[in-house]
Parts: structure tokens; sequence; C-alpha cells
């Protein structure tokens, strides 16, 4: 599993890209192992105003379907559409397989994200939990 | 929670394990997709020894089955497997079983892992004459090689002439690799393929002959998740999905296996008149239209009407398409007829179309 250094992370296991008041969010690499392969992505579109927490996508594997969180609020800004045609791209590259880019409303609302060292904690710890 | 003997072997080969009704089993190995397209295009190995195995024996056999099942075994011959529903009077589905013949006084049922022990306690409910049922699922492990390489596979470890099996007949018993087992030509996938049924112990060692021969033609271990997009491809039911209390065999679109003619049993009556009175709802194949996988549950509707929901559906790995079985209002199951399936807060267009949605490929 990578847990890329430049990202800040969420419980529910998003990744966030941060760049001014631009963020992108995406879903991370631990959380496309888990769901096995991708085949389907539901996202926003352009102009949605989205709040920290709000539910804004869908990722779905031949089995399961993982709803995607955002962890700050804003408007869409503009979606990743070659997921669309081509959702396993996100098992790919999580990391560059982005989701959507927000423009952020409140830009402190990603300071109590989790670093990648603390996210790594909680992914070994969530697997020791499976393995129990 | 129940193990097979085949648990240390899913370990080993890095199965992703669930909660399967009760039993801890691979959801996958290497990925459902991968494990999909090897069984349609080579072969898969799967552990269903989870799958209930119960005798009925007696003088009576023959017609006390006859009276619990819907199909009419009354022509089957020794050594053939006949699939059939079990029906509550209302027409309802208590379970639905391979049933293999030995002679008119001894039959095997294959039963549904989780149905078992209400499928046992219905049987012995219903017993009269002199029958017995007795609960062996215990006893046995079973495996299935699946797959239009099974047979080359199977046959590396084996004396018997494998092309003496036909579909859906059993021999038992026969040696494979020093294992004495039950081999029958049939399985859940729409391939060619065999079911193996041998004692608990001897799983391990015939999963890794299996395993070892077959290892030139591809054969690659498969869990629950792909054998559930394999069959639902072909259009085979699920319990408890596109059968269950509330569903006949006759709504379930299985009225070849229901034999209206013949003497009793249990649930003709109400399946006579519901045949009658015409059916008021009907399995159908739906393909998405719109984007969006249909899932079981999910309710689908014509305009405002809800009209049926979503028994099984899912992204199809053969057909690259999303599709889904849907019980669905009668006047709406003519192919060609466009609905909505509500797929979380949107309504996504499908199209009902013809089953099965992948012809089945079975050696006869």
């Amino acid at each position: 599993m990578i847990i890329a250094d430049e990202m800040k992370y969420t419980k529910t296991h998003e990744w966030v890209k941060t760049d001014g008041i631009k963020c992108y969010v995406g879903l991370t690499d631990y959380a496309q192992i888990h769901l096995g392969q991708i085949v389907f992505v539901d996202l926003p579109e352009v102009g949605d105003e989205l709040g920290a927490g709000d539910q804004f996508a869908e990722v779905e594997s031949v089995k399961a379907v993982s709803e995607v969180y955002t962890p700050v609020s804003g408007t869409v800004e503009a979606i990743n559409e070659e997921l669309l045609d081509n959702p396993a791209a996100l098992n790919d590259d999580a990391y560059s397989s982005w989701l959507v880019l927000i423009e952020m409303t409140d830009a402190a609302e990603t300071e109590s994200l989790m670093s990648p060292a603390e996210y790594n904690e909680l992914c070994e710890k969530l697997d020791e939990e499976a393995v129990h | 929670m129940n193990k097979t003997p085949l648990f240390e072997k899913h370990l080993e080969c890095k199965g992703k394990l669930i909660d399967f009704g009760g039993w801890e089993l691979p959801v996958e190995y290497s990925g459902i997709i991968l494990e999909h397209e090897a069984v349609r295009n080579a072969a898969g190995l799967f552990d269903v020894s989870h799958m209930g195995e119960v005798i009925v024996s007696g003088e009576d056999a023959e017609n006390y089955l006859q009276m619990m099942v819907t199909n009419d075994i009354s022509g089957m011959e020794v050594s053939q497997i006949y699939y059939s529903p079990m029906c509550y009077p209302n027409g309802g589905v208590v379970d639905d079983l391979l049933i293999y013949k030995y002679n008119r006084e001894k039959y095997l049922l294959v039963v549904n892992a989780s149905n078992t022990q209400k499928d046992v306690e219905w049987l012995q409910s219903h017993l009269f004459g002199k029958t017995e049922i007795k609960d062996v699922s215990s006893e046995y492990a079973q495996l299935a090689l699946q797959g239009p390489a099974a047979q080359k596979i199977l046959q590396k470890i084996t004396e018997k002439d494998l092309d003496e099996i036909k579909f859906f007949y059993f021999c038992d018993p026969v040696n494979i690799g020093g294992i004495s087992a039950l081999i029958s030509r049939n399985g859940y996938t729409g391939e060619d393929g065999f079911e193996i049924l041998m004692a608990h112990d001897d799983a391990p060692v015939l999963w890794d002959k299996l395993m070892a021969a077959g290892k030139e033609e591809g054969l690659i271990p498969a869990g629950l998740g792909a054998r559930d997009t394999l069959r639902f491809e072909v259009c085979l039911p699920l319990y408890g999905h596109e059968l269950e209390k509330e569903i006949t065999p006759l709504e379930a679109g299985l009225g070849f296996f229901v034999k209206l003619n013949k003497d009793d049993f249990i649930g003709k009556e109400a399946l006579i008149k519901q045949k009658d009175e015409g059916l008021k709802r009907k399995l159908c194949a739906l393909e998405m239209i719109e984007r969006g996988i249909p899932r079981a549950e999910y309710e689908v509707f014509a305009g405002d009407e809800k009209i049926g929901h979503i028994t099984t559906g899912s992204y199809s790995p053969t057909l690259n398409k999303n599709i889904g079985l849907a019980l669905l209002n009668t006047e709406f199951s003519a192919e060609g007829t466009i609905v909505e399936v509500a797929v979380r807060n949107k309504r996504v267009q499908a199209k009902v179309e013809k089953k099965p949605f992948y012809e089945k490929k079975y050696k006869k």
C-alpha cells in the first residue's frame, strides 16, 4: 500500500492535496485495494456546492458500493471525467486519479486532517483488527 | 464461524475472507473479474463445501420426494441429477436443490448452505411411509471445477473416462488421484464443468492435485464473488434473491421445473391457481441504458409507479455492461420496455432484454 507524502488524509479514506484555495480530493490506495477492481464512478457536476462531510461521489467495485465524502466545503470546479470511462484508473494509481477539484470556502478545514504518518497508523490498526 | 476443510488453502491462496451465511469463505483471491474470466476462458476451482447434503432413503423415498419437490422425478435414471424447487403450500420456495438418484430407495439432495437446517426440518416434518432423512453435510466437502478446460484438467488425475459422465449425471465412486469421490457434470457458472463430492478430510489433498494438474491450462482458485457474477450472467437463480418464501418458481421463470400435471405435491394447488389466473409479476433481465449499476433490492419504476425490484444486479465482466435481474409487474415485462431503476437518489433508465444475458456453454 502506498501513502503519498504530499497529501493529507481523512478517516473515511479520502486524500486531499491543496494548492492555495484549490483542493483536489481523491480516494486512497488503501481504499482501492480494499474495494477491488473498480467498475463504476459517479461524480458530482461542476458548480455543485459541497459542505464539509457531504457525500459527493460513489465508487463501485463488482461487489461493493463505496461512498466518498469531502472533508472541505466549497464549489466543484472540475471533475476527473477520465474516470467515468476508465474507473479502473483508480486501481492503477489512486493518487494521480483525483475525483474532484474544489474551490474551498475555508482553507483552514484541511488543518485538522491526518498527516501521512497518522493515516498510516490508522490503516495498520484497521488491518490488524481485520485479522483478529 | 464455520470453516470448510479448505480454510488453510484459502489463506495460502490469499483469499479475501468474508462471512457468508455463517461460513468463513473467500469472496475473491486474485480478483473477481480475473477469476470470472478464467472460468469463462480456461478454468476455476471453487470450494463449495458449505453446501448442505441430505440423504433420503427407504422404500418410499421416491414417492416421498415426489410430494416434496415440484419437478417430476419418476422418469429419473439411476445416476441422473435433477434440479428442482421445493415449495410451501402457497407456492413460495423453501429451497432449490439438486437431486442425485442412486436408486428408487436412495437419493442425495444438495441444498443451499444457509437453508440446510430449515430444509432438514421441513423434510422431517413431512416424512411418510418408510423414508428416512439424514443430514450428512458435515461429512462431506465439495469442489466445483468449472470452465472449458475443466475436463482436460480432471482427466489428468483420473482413469475414469469423463466423456462417459453426461451433463447432469454423476458417477460414484470415482478414484481421483487416490481419493474416492462422487463426480458430476454440472455447475453454477454456465460453463462445462464438474462438481466433486468427497470425504471432508480428503479435500485439501484433492485441491492441491487439481491446482497442480490445471497449472498449464490456467486454472486459478475462484471465490464467491465470481461464482455470483458467473451464475448471474446466465440467469441461474440464487435463493434469497430470485427465489424465496414470497416468490414462486413460476414467477422466477422456472416453470420448466414445475410439473403441474404430476400427482400431488406441496404447492401444486397454489401454483396451478397462479398459472390459471396469469402471473402478476415475472423475473426480467434488465440492461442499464444510463449510467449506474443496479443492485439487489433497488426499486424499479415506470413513471411514478413502483413496478418491482432488482433481485440481483452487477457489472457484467463478460459483457462489460451493467445488468440486473428484476421481478417486475407483468405488464412491464416485455422485451424492449423502458423502466427506471432507483439508484440511490437518482432514477436511471434501463431496458428489458431477453434472458439469459450470456448463453450457457454446457457440453451435452
